[in-house]
């Protein structure tokens, strides 16, 4: 089919970018350095007296070569930097497994009030009651949600929240004289920092394999199940977007054999408010505040990674944590009885709480399985729209919150997974997730989240619908030059890994020509 | 529910395009006993001004910073962010944007982790740093696997003056380890963390300023664990002091760790926060995070993209240098613009206005009857030992309006020594009225 290019939004709506490279309304920017001096600064401030110096004789004796700008200059560098990156509020972003929702501004609003962007970690626990408060809330939900007995709010991120979750398992075994147990069984379809957590606490990684269905049979874990294993680290739903139907079974067979049922939460967007992880038999799992809960993600953080704990875990929870005692609310910073000790300086990502809480809040318990429900509805209206022009690979199941296709339906055409998404871009959407997970081939891994609208994911199909086609046609270098109307077009990752350059270096002062 | 985009209509027309009789089909593969078979005890959805209401109650119940004098540290420092900062981050390209996978439409976010990682290294004077970290006290953690990795070596061993809770987050992560060794809380700058390295340690771990305040003489720790193969790993946790004192680079650190949230990030009770790690080139391959590097593009345009991922865990699995994925990006451009703003002129100006108004704050406090100042050398931070418990001290103080800094008890509550010692902090905020004032109410309280 062809696609109707009459009319497509340029500004605002699906389309990110307006401008090929180079043009004038996208021009190039030099660096900081390259702007900038020692000399130029765009702040103010007093020539400070200091009669008597306490440095010691420990004072810089060197200059740092450190490029300042002026407020205008630093304004003008840091808006046209910003023009160069697709972001949600520009467009779709359909990465599998990020879950790229929209990100209300309230929660902006909310989190800088200086009653909690202004307040110190460390100022007296009586000056800071509505922190803890808020902390309590915002625990008091996730637990109510997942249905769990604990939750450590401390961890800094999803992997942080992986690392917390299996360091309370070990501290739990430890403490039950059950420290021979040093396998942990990871499936193949996993993330990759699952088995690089098991691996950081020095646990041995034994890979579980999918079934053709893509799922984890109970069978296969059974088999792996010996009085070694410690814990199996499960997705659910997993990175294929299924949900596990064995996944109460699975746990069972876990704990049957003395071990701990980790889940990876990182696709809990999917069944908030309709499905209770702690009905499903798990002990742990870490809740990414930056994709369910709508915190920014900043262009690469900072996140936010709860963990929820069963009956079983929750005196190993980390220090602090918020008890009421007395009618007051106080933080306990110190390890007490069976706690694993402290994995943060602080009290953890508190400004994440709060844009949470202003989330959940906003949504409320009814919003929430509605938005699980909008997420599950949107991937799979998508599968059912790309269906035909696609391959998918584990048959006609009902998706979750994501739907993936495999690269058959390129075969033969000279176009690969990478070319496709990268021809996806020249159209206005942000690449799916590619190549992962590793058990399809040419993996492609899309999840809209319950943000885009039902024009939005229209459009969408239609342009994949319409590369398909094109793909198919053999109209191959479409694919294999692009992008051509991105910022860039592809970047020699080879040379960048092969010969380093990670900072800027002045360049060499020009030898004179010789006479 | 102002969130969500479907109208009732559109989604029976998705559900009759999917073919499902209902929403409650598509969640098929979930065993019948365990959905929905709830009520969820929650509120339900509410309007704008509500939310905003709730959360203004709970914000009212915290005393913030700007409501009186403030000299609270230890680790987190209350300093002006411009304007412009704060504008800048909230700009929809910078918020919304993720992980800077495909290059070709992130290059604003790569570009300025370039310069983020560049104005680290230099004011750091190492060879590189990579795109961030959580925070110091993480990155000091991910400091001491490095350094085993590199060395080959077990022994690590902590200064009595590293931040306490930096200690107790390296503890963590190595549970149970023979090999740790945590020195005694050092409180008057003492130290004997040279004698502690022998053939069999990876690194030594100094803080400084340390945690009470004190300037370590890096030059001598970098000698000594030189000679005997480990290496040195530099924490600093108030990185305006960088303006002023001279870079761990330049006195021979092998890692350096630094929390930077001083520079364009608020306090926000602890997090998120931006953790600085830097060190030489010899060892990038084994440094935790994400590096952002420079190549050009197919027309030879110079761009930036992450680079080294053979180190990370979505390449290398159980392999990998740590298990990290997100850093602190939106944090660490913060950071860039604030530094980018100050520019090496504004930098050191700032650092020091921070050390004009410490001396100021440590001159005020030493001429207070009954207060001594353990501090021959500092920064923008000091000690002081009182002649009754610090804890109780600061509560009253803080009845009087005043946060007049952190009892170490609350750090070392096991440590008897340190009952009756305050650290302090003062930046560019404190003023000789809060300095007045704090004088005032310490000198009447401890009469």
């Amino acid at each position: 089919m062809s696609m109707n290019t009459q009319g497509r939004p340029t500004g605002t709506g699906t389309s990110g970018f307006a401008s090929t490279s180079g043009s004038s309304m996208l021009p190039n920017e030099p660096l900081l350095f390259e702007i900038g001096d020692t000399e130029h600064s765009g702040v103010d401030l007093p020539d400070a007296e200091i009669s008597t110096s306490r440095l010691g004789g420990f004072e810089r004796k060197s200059a740092l070569d450190l490029a300042g700008l002026t407020e205008p200059e630093a304004m003008r560098h840091y808006v046209r930097l910003s023009r160069l990156n697709h972001s949600i509020d520009s467009g779709m972003y359909p990465l599998g497994s990020c879950t790229m929702k929209h990100n209300p501004r309230l929660n902006e609003k909310i989190a800088r009030l200086p009653g909690f962007a202004d307040i110190h970690p460390l100022q007296p626990v009586s000056t800071v009651q509505g922190a803890l408060e808020l902390m309590n809330q915002l625990a008091n939900w996730l637990m109510t949600l997942t249905n769990t007995a604990a939750v450590a709010l401390t961890p800094k991120a999803g992997a942080h929240g992986e690392l917390l979750g299996m360091m309370a398992i070990k501290a739990a075994q430890d403490a039950a004289g059950q420290s021979h147990r040093r396998i942990v069984l990871v499936p193949e379809s996993a993330h990759g920092t699952n088995p690089a957590t098991a691996a950081f606490l020095g646990y041995t990684v034994k890979p579980i394999p999918a079934r053709d269905d893509g799922t984890v049979d109970v069978q296969a874990v059974k088999d792996a199940l010996s009085p070694d294993v410690a814990a199996i680290m499960l997705t659910n739903p997993n990175t294929c977007g299924l949900f596990e139907p064995q996944v109460i079974e699975i746990a069972q067979a876990v704990h049957d054999a003395g071990a701990f049922f980790y889940c990876d939460g990182a696709n809990f967007n999917a069944i908030m408010g309709v499905v209770r992880p702690g009905d499903l038999g798990i002990d742990a799992m870490h809740i990414n505040l930056h994709k369910t809960f709508s915190t920014p993600h900043g262009g690469g953080g900072p996140g936010a990674g709860p963990v929820v704990l069963s009956a079983a875990l929750a005196p190993f929870a980390p220090v602090p944590f918020v008890r009421q005692h007395a009618g007051v609310l106080e933080l306990v910073e110190h390890a007490e009885g069976d706690s694993l000790g402290r994995i943060t300086a602080f009290q953890g990502q508190m400004g994440m709480y709060v844009r949470a809480l202003t989330y959940m809040l906003s949504h409320g318990g009814d919003g929430l399985a509605q938005a699980a429900q909008d997420a599950v509805l949107n991937a799979n209206y998508i599968k059912a729209r790309l269906a035909h022009a696609f391959s998918v690979p584990f048959g006609d199941y009902p998706t979750m919150h994501e739907a993936l296709f495999d690269d058959t339906f390129l075969a033969g055409t000279g176009v690969t997974t990478l070319d496709f998404s990268k021809a996806l871009i020249d159209e206005g959407f942000h690449p799916m997730t590619m190549y992962f997970p590793l058990v399809v081939h040419g993996a492609m891994l899309i999840e809209p989240t319950e943000s885009e609208s039902k024009q939005t994911l229209d459009r969408f199909c239609e342009v994949m619908e319409e590369l398909a086609a094109d793909a198919k046609a053999g109209n191959t270098e479409r694919f294999t030059a692009a992008p051509m109307k991105a910022p860039r077009r592809r970047l020699d990752e080879t040379r960048a890994a092969r010969s380093p350059i990670l900072r800027w270096e002045r360049p060499e002062e020009l030898p004179q020509a010789a006479e | 529910m102002r969130y969500l985009p479907h109208s009732d209509a559109e989604r029976a027309e998705m559900l009759g395009v999917i073919g499902a009789s209902s929403i409650e089909a598509l969640f098929s593969a979930v065993p019948a006993k365990a959905l929905k078979t709830f009520d969820l005890n929650l509120p339900q959805h509410s309007p704008e001004y509500l939310v905003e209401a709730h959360m203004k109650a709970l914000a009212g119940k915290n005393r913030a910073g700007s409501d009186g004098p403030f000299f609270v540290g230890a680790g987190a420092y209350r300093h002006h962010v411009p304007a412009t900062v704060d504008h800048l981050i909230q700009r929809s390209e910078w918020l919304t944007a993720y992980t800077p996978y495909q290059p070709e439409i992130s290059q604003g976010t790569l570009q300025m982790l370039f310069e983020f990682q560049t104005q680290v290294a230099k004011i750091t004077s190492m060879d590189v740093a990579n795109a961030s970290l959580y925070d110091g006290s993480t990155g000091t953690a991910e400091a001491v696997l490095m350094a085993r990795r590199l060395t080959r070596r077990n022994k690590i061993v902590l200064s009595g003056g590293l931040h306490p809770h930096y200690r107790d987050v390296v503890r963590s992560y190595l549970k149970d380890d023979a090999d740790l060794e945590c020195l005694s809380a050092s409180p008057e700058g003492q130290g004997d963390i040279l004698d502690h390295i022998d053939e069999t340690t990876a690194a030594i771990v100094i803080q400084t300023p340390d945690f009470y305040g004190h300037l370590r003489n890096l030059k001598t720790a970098a000698d000594a664990a030189h000679a005997k193969g480990a290496l040195l790993i530099v924490v600093v946790t108030e990185i305006v002091s960088l303006g002023l004192l001279e870079s761990p680079g330049a006195y021979g650190a092998d890692i350096v760790v630094a929390e930077g949230q001083s520079i364009g990030n608020a306090l926000n009770f602890g997090g998120p926060y931006l953790g600085l790690m830097a060190t030489r080139k010899e060892f990038i391959r084994q440094m935790p995070g994400r590096l952002c590097g420079e190549t050009v593009d197919a027309d030879g345009q110079r761009g930036f993209v992450l680079t080294l991922s053979t180190r990370e865990q979505h390449i290398r699995r159980e392999k990998a240098t740590s298990n990290i994925c997100t850093n602190s990006g939106l944090c660490a451009l913060a950071f860039s613009i604030h530094m980018g703003l100050l520019g090496e002129a504004g930098f050191t100006k700032l650092a020091r206005l921070n050390h004009a108004r410490a001396c100021a704050l440590a001159d005020a406090l030493a001429g207070i009857p009954g207060v001594e100042l353990l501090n021959k050398t500092f920064f923008n931070e000091m000690t002081i030992r009182v002649a009754v418990p610090a804890a109780p001290l600061v509560e009253a103080l803080a009845a009087r309006g005043i946060l007049a800094g952190v009892p170490v008890s609350r750090l070392e509550p096991e440590n008897p020594n340190v009952a009756n010692l305050l650290v302090l902090a003062a930046t560019e905020l404190t003023t000789d009225e809060d300095i007045a004032a704090l004088v005032a109410a310490l000198t009447e309280e401890l009469a």
